[in-house]
């Protein structure tokens, strides 16, 4: 084999790899739409994050609002429930966390209306619902009792109720999400 | 058939797998080593390229089916969901209505293929008349497909074409009854038109994959038309004709691309774009661009069964072809007279599909009777009395004479 | 034999240029067909410059801004624009209005919502996620308040209408991408009222005059002139501006995602280009002196 046969091999090696490589690049990308497609579209995301008017929730009553496709509680705690929740001594709980690490405003609780143990919605939104042993919220699925912080008191979930991210937008409105 | 190097795995774990199921052995003596005539032009790459086709119609179709709803209040308005909230489902959209139109751009070019070179000829009979079917499918296909958007064009393309079932005696109410679900097109037949969609195609790759059997079971035929005699006629198939393969491949995605991205309606109907209305017919109903030499045809007789037969028939013909056409040559090259009908042909092709675009009215209707006429004498006088009579200018002796004869180097065709 | 062999040479192309000339003929038959059809009544719409056009077609912003207000002004009287959502005003590739002024305009309109606890409808003001409330509740109501005729909705307007190109035209289109006939159609539909009908034709009570309207009878009435809207960014508003400018508006509403499609689709013809000059080279030097 002569040198220049050598250098001319070795030129086509390198445009059948650089070919090669391009193709698979071009085959890469195409295969972004197609992945794509399938994550949460325009009118979903539109959806992502609801605005609430506060306004119409009167003292000690709850209101349930949805938000992403799960219920979101929004709480209007009187006086009582406020103090209840700050008088707990944190380290006695399962999930330790303060009263006021879960609000943003004392007499507004949001959270997302799931329970932490398998997914249930807990009882204690409506007038006459079994709100459990600490007046927050009960699981009837497997019994988990909340307090009036939305954490977890008894029962079998593991953590507090999830809250949401959210903002004060006026002192009457909130964006969730 | 083979000469080139057949599949032998050194690896112990392959080999294992090879004795007990020998898929990558069938595999490589299918798409590397199977021995393709070496003088295959450009023309011959249209396979390929219409199998890519199938894959990109059939992923854009599941993904599209993801998003779409066979419901026909929804029907419209989720296809316009798809084109403004879906992400890239613009794209999408666009590859899939346009990749129907590129599928049988390529398949015509493909069929002509066939007929100037003699491809249908023995021993390729079945592989031809797979390949019948296999455009019947996919006229089936477009069809359904394009009644999905449940469009103006789309609602009134399904009722002319379910009619033309009513044409046949006594049978015929029923089957269009059968075929609708109801006493109009309507919510049963969108829904079931959806499920055809889906169906047809399967058909479709079944069909494909029976073709390409029949193909490796004869082998490529090639433009001299001479049968492949001795190794030295063919190439392996990898590289030779995968490299040329993909660089056809992409180079005819230019010109889809072309479509989906800067000109994705050109192909459509303004009319489809107007919400389905049972009411009112658009002025102007035109099937898409490849259906309209047939349709042609079906507005060329004055009679409704006839006109149905007759479109029906238009096909049917292609599937008799092996024994219309009489000649000892299967090239065309070496046939001078056939090829100057064939071009006819061509020309007959084109203008009905141009005269299928016109109003059904005056002289539009006399010109179709004619390219109508001519059609069917190029298959049934023309082809068998000229490959009867016309003596075929001598051919090769082989595919490698003829390649050497032209690079100039007869002289070694003989040592 | 001589006198045959040279007959069945030439015999064949005899054939073929016959074809050619059939189809020659049928072609100029063609080309003369919408002269024709010009002196039935019906006018061929003009070609108008539009920015959206052309492979790097791009949106005017400032003239969708415009259109947007032609729309909300006069063309919402009776017409729905259902399928635009709020939150795309801006959105890339629109009108790109900041999110507080949407967020305000949307404000403005009335959105049927509910049930609501006591299982009543209610109307409240829309949100970004909201669409454009159609004008009339239904086609029936529509009808009955337009003399019979039914305003249709804007939303895909221009790319649901078109007009008869001929047989250069669509031939040509293939290749210069002209997607734009829609736009062209309504824009011409727009500007092209006469007061008085031609003399001998018989205009129906309650319809107006138009050049370009099939039938030249339409339920609409002239619905701009000069002066109507009041732009803020000082444009005169002449009929032919507003006309314009609510036409490349509704060219986006029908079509939002234009402008990433023609801007993707550069990209992606750059990579093809470069990708088939690759494999041509690639070929060439794999069946380099291989005899084929």
């Amino acid at each position: 084999m002569t040198t220049n046969d050598a250098v001319d091999e070795k030129r086509r090696d390198f445009l059948y790899i650089a070919t090669g490589a391009v193709a698979a690049v071009g085959a890469g990308l195409a295969c972004w739409p197609l992945i794509d497609q399938m994550n949460p579209d325009a009118t979903v995301k539109a959806l992502a994050s609801i605005e609430v008017d506060l306004s119409p929730v009167e003292l000690g009553q709850s209101i349930t609002v949805v938000w992403r496709g799960k219920p979101v509680f929004v709480r209007h705690r009187t006086e009582e429930d406020i103090k209840a929740a700050e008088a707990v001594d944190v380290a006695t709980l399962r999930d330790p966390q303060s009263d006021k690490d879960r609000v943003q405003k004392p007499e507004w609780l949001v959270m997302v209306g799931i329970c932490t143990h398998l997914g249930c919605i807990p009882k204690g939104q409506k007038v006459g619902d079994d709100r459990g042993d600490y007046n927050g919220w009960f699981c009837p699925c497997h019994g988990s009792h909340y307090d009036t912080a939305g954490r977890i008191r008894k029962g079998p979930a593991p953590l507090n109720l999830v809250v949401p991210p959210y903002e004060f937008l006026t002192d009457e409105k909130i964006k969730i999400g | 058939m083979s000469g080139h190097a057949s599949f032998e795995p050194t690896n112990k774990i392959v080999k294992w797998f090879e004795d007990r199921l020998p898929v990558l052995g069938l595999a490589h003596a299918s798409f590397v080593a199977f021995p393709t005539p070496r003088n295959l032009n450009y023309w011959w790459t249209f396979g390929g390229i219409l199998f890519f086709f199938l894959l990109v119609q059939i992923i854009t179709g599941i993904i599209l089916a993801m998003h779409y709803v066979p419901h026909e209040a929804l029907a419209f308005d989720s296809t316009e969901h798809i084109l403004r909230d879906v992400n890239y489902g613009w794209l999408l959209r666009y590859l899939h209505s346009n990749g129907a139109s590129m599928f049988f751009l390529a398949v015509y070019i493909h069929i002509f293929r066939g007929l100037y070179y003699g491809s249908f000829k023995g021993p390729r009979e079945i592989l031809w008349i797979i390949g019948v079917v296999i455009y019947v499918l996919m006229m089936a296909a477009g069809f359904l497909g394009y009644v999905l958007p449940w469009g103006q064009m789309s609602f009134w393309a399904a009722t002319v074409i379910t009619n033309l079932f009513s044409a046949f005696p006594i049978v015929g109410e029923p089957i269009v009854q059968w075929l609708w679900g109801g006493f109009s097109v309507g919510q049963p037949t969108l829904n079931r038109f959806f499920s055809f969609h889906y169906l047809v195609p399967l058909l479709l790759y079944v069909f494909v994959i029976l073709h390409v059997w029949a193909l490796h079971v004869v082998g490529n035929n090639n433009p001299t038309g001479v049968s492949v005699k001795k190794d030295q006629d063919t190439l392996p198939f990898h590289p030779y004709y995968t490299i040329k393969d993909s660089y056809a491949i992409v180079a005819f995605l230019l010109i889809y691309f072309w479509f989906v991205f800067f000109n994705p309606n050109q192909l459509g109907h303004p009319d489809n774009y107007i919400p389905a209305d049972a009411l009112v017919t658009p002025p102007h109903i035109v099937p898409e661009w490849y259906f309209l030499p047939f349709y042609a045809i079906l507005r060329a007789v004055p009679d409704k069964l006839g006109g149905v037969l007759l479109m029906f028939g238009a096909l049917a013909v292609l599937a008799v072809l092996p024994w219309l056409d009489r000649s000892k040559a299967r090239s065309l090259t070496y046939r001078p007279l056939m090829k100057g009908f064939f071009w006819i042909f061509a020309v007959d092709a084109v203008l009905l599909g141009w005269l299928g675009s016109q109003p059904a009215e005056g002289i539009f209707v006399t010109l179709s009777r004619l390219a109508t006429a001519y059609y069917f004498a190029h298959f049934l006088i023309i082809l068998p009395l000229v490959s009867k009579f016309e003596v075929p200018r001598p051919r090769p002796a082989s595919i490698m004479d003829a390649v050497l004869e032209k690079s100039g180097d007869a002289d070694e065709a003989k040592s | 034999m001589i006198m045959r062999t040279k007959l069945m040479k030439t015999f064949p192309k005899r054939i073929a240029a016959a074809g050619l000339i059939a189809g020659a003929v049928l072609a100029a038959g063609a080309l003369s067909q919408p002269a024709m059809a010009s002196t039935g009544g019906v006018s061929t719409p003009h070609m108008q410059k539009w920015s959206f056009g052309g492979v790097f077609g791009r949106f005017d912003r400032a003239q969708l801004k415009r259109g947007l207000q032609v729309y909300r002004e006069v063309c919402s009287a009776c017409h729905g624009l259902k399928r635009v959502a709020f939150r795309t005003l801006s959105q890339p590739g629109g009108p790109e209005l900041s999110e507080d002024v949407v967020k305000e305009l949307a404000a403005e309109y009335e959105i049927k919502d509910g049930p609501d606890d006591e299982g009543e409808m209610y109307d409240r003001p829309g949100t970004l996620k909201d669409y454009f409330p159609s004008t009339y509740p239904n086609d029936k109501a529509a009808r009955a308040a337009n003399n019979g005729a039914l305003p249709p909705d804007l939303s895909i307007i221009t790319k649901a209408r078109g007009y008869h190109r001929g047989f250069p035209g669509w031939f040509l289109d293939l290749f210069t991408g002209y997607q734009e006939a829609g736009a062209d159609y309504v824009h011409a539909l727009l500007t092209g009222y006469e007061e008085e009908p031609p003399e001998g034709f018989h205009l129906v009570d309650g319809m107006s005059y138009n050049h370009y309207f099939g039938g030249n009878q339409i339920g609409m009435p002239p619905p701009l002139s000069d002066e109507l809207v009041e732009y803020e960014d000082g444009t005169k508003a002449t009929v032919d501006q507003m006309a314009k400018d609510v036409t490349a508006f509704l060219m986006w509403t029908a079509e939002p995602t234009l402008e990433q499609r023609k801007r993707l689709g550069f990209q992606v013809f750059l990579f093809v280009l470069l990708l088939s000059g690759m494999l041509y080279f690639t070929t060439k030097r794999l069946w380099h002196g291989v005899k084929h």
